[in-house]
């Protein structure tokens, strides 16, 4: 096993490790509530469960397609990480949703990232959300996602 | 009843019972057939606090409901539409400071609707985000004389 690939398979590792620590960190998947479930290589796994603050079809009881966006982007954001060789921070680039049916209310919905390609500067992504299988998909993602160059330690805010 | 309401006036009333608008604290400035949405900011709606950049997914959801917010301003559909797909450019990092949006119905047709809408922060010349959308209109309760 050369360097680069234990050193991709030690950040997997960490990020199995720290599934909740990677949400609590971001402010708006705290306030969604979404949650990762599994890591593997270049693909991430998600819940979001049911909750009222989020609904956007009153009649319905719907979860509004936002929470939608939200669990796949940043899922499809951490299936880049787990899938560059070398750390890297990503940003997306565009995200496309299509909609196959609606979400039922009151049930959690699962969502399931890949990268499946990198080139030097780009990653592309796909993702689908569901209930139970992705044989019953409530909507679909693709996505493209920006590759930073390294940053400074010091722009972080991290002394050298 | 609602037929004495202006249709920006049943929109803020609309708007007013969605959670998820709520939940974002998303305003809306509407003028006749004209709206602008706002996003104050809030520390809730970052992404990432190394670099204090909002949430991809709190611009996408923003601008989702700005573009259903205006077609369903520009149209004569009793509810909200349905999204089929949409289509998010992220263009600049959204920082923190308050989001505004502003949508236009591109195609207003029987069944479907293309929407594109905007999102920019200090210069309205340099947005941070850009939707793409289809809907479905929602006309299952209307009665055709």
């Amino acid at each position: 096993m050369d360097e680069s690939t234990s050193s991709l398979d030690k950040r997997i590792e960490l990020m199995r490790q720290h599934m909740d620590g990677m949400t609590q960190v971001v402010p708006w998947a705290r306030e969604t509530g979404f949650k990762v479930t599994r890591v593997e290589r270049g693909q991430v796994w998600g819940v979001q469960p049911f909750a009222e603050h989020l609904v956007g079809d009153v009649d319905a009881q719907v979860i509004h397609g936002g929470a939608i966006t939200t669990l796949l982007d940043n899922l499809s954001g951490m299936a880049c990480a787990a899938s560059l060789e070398e750390f890297r921070f990503v940003a997306t680039l565009d995200l496309r949703i299509d909609y196959m049916r609606p979400a039922d209310s009151g049930r959690d919905i699962i969502g399931e990232a890949e990268c499946y390609h990198v080139t030097k500067s780009v990653a592309f992504t796909r993702a689908w959300a569901y209930h139970e299988s992705r044989d019953k998909v409530i909507a679909t993602a693709q996505g493209a996602f920006a590759i930073n160059k390294p940053r400074p330690k010091a722009s972080l805010g991290v002394p050298e | 009843m609602s037929e004495t309401l202006s249709r920006g006036q049943q929109l803020e009333g609309f708007l007013k019972r969605v959670p998820i608008v709520q939940t974002l604290g998303m305003r809306c400035d509407i003028k006749g057939d004209d709206m602008t949405t706002v996003l104050p900011f809030q520390d809730k709606l970052i992404g990432n606090f190394t670099i204090k950049a909002l949430h991809g997914g709190a611009i996408g959801t923003f601008l989702e409901m700005t573009a259903m917010a205006q077609l369903f301003l520009v149209s004569d559909v009793e509810r909200p539409a349905r999204t089929i797909n949409i289509t998010v450019d992220y263009l600049r990092q959204g920082k923190a400071e308050d989001l505004y949006g502003r949508a236009r119905v591109i195609k207003l047709g029987r069944r479907m609707a293309s929407v594109t809408a905007e999102a920019w922060q200090s210069e309205r010349d340099k947005p941070v985000a850009a939707l793409n959308g289809h809907f479905l209109l929602n006309r299952s309760g209307e009665q055709n004389s």
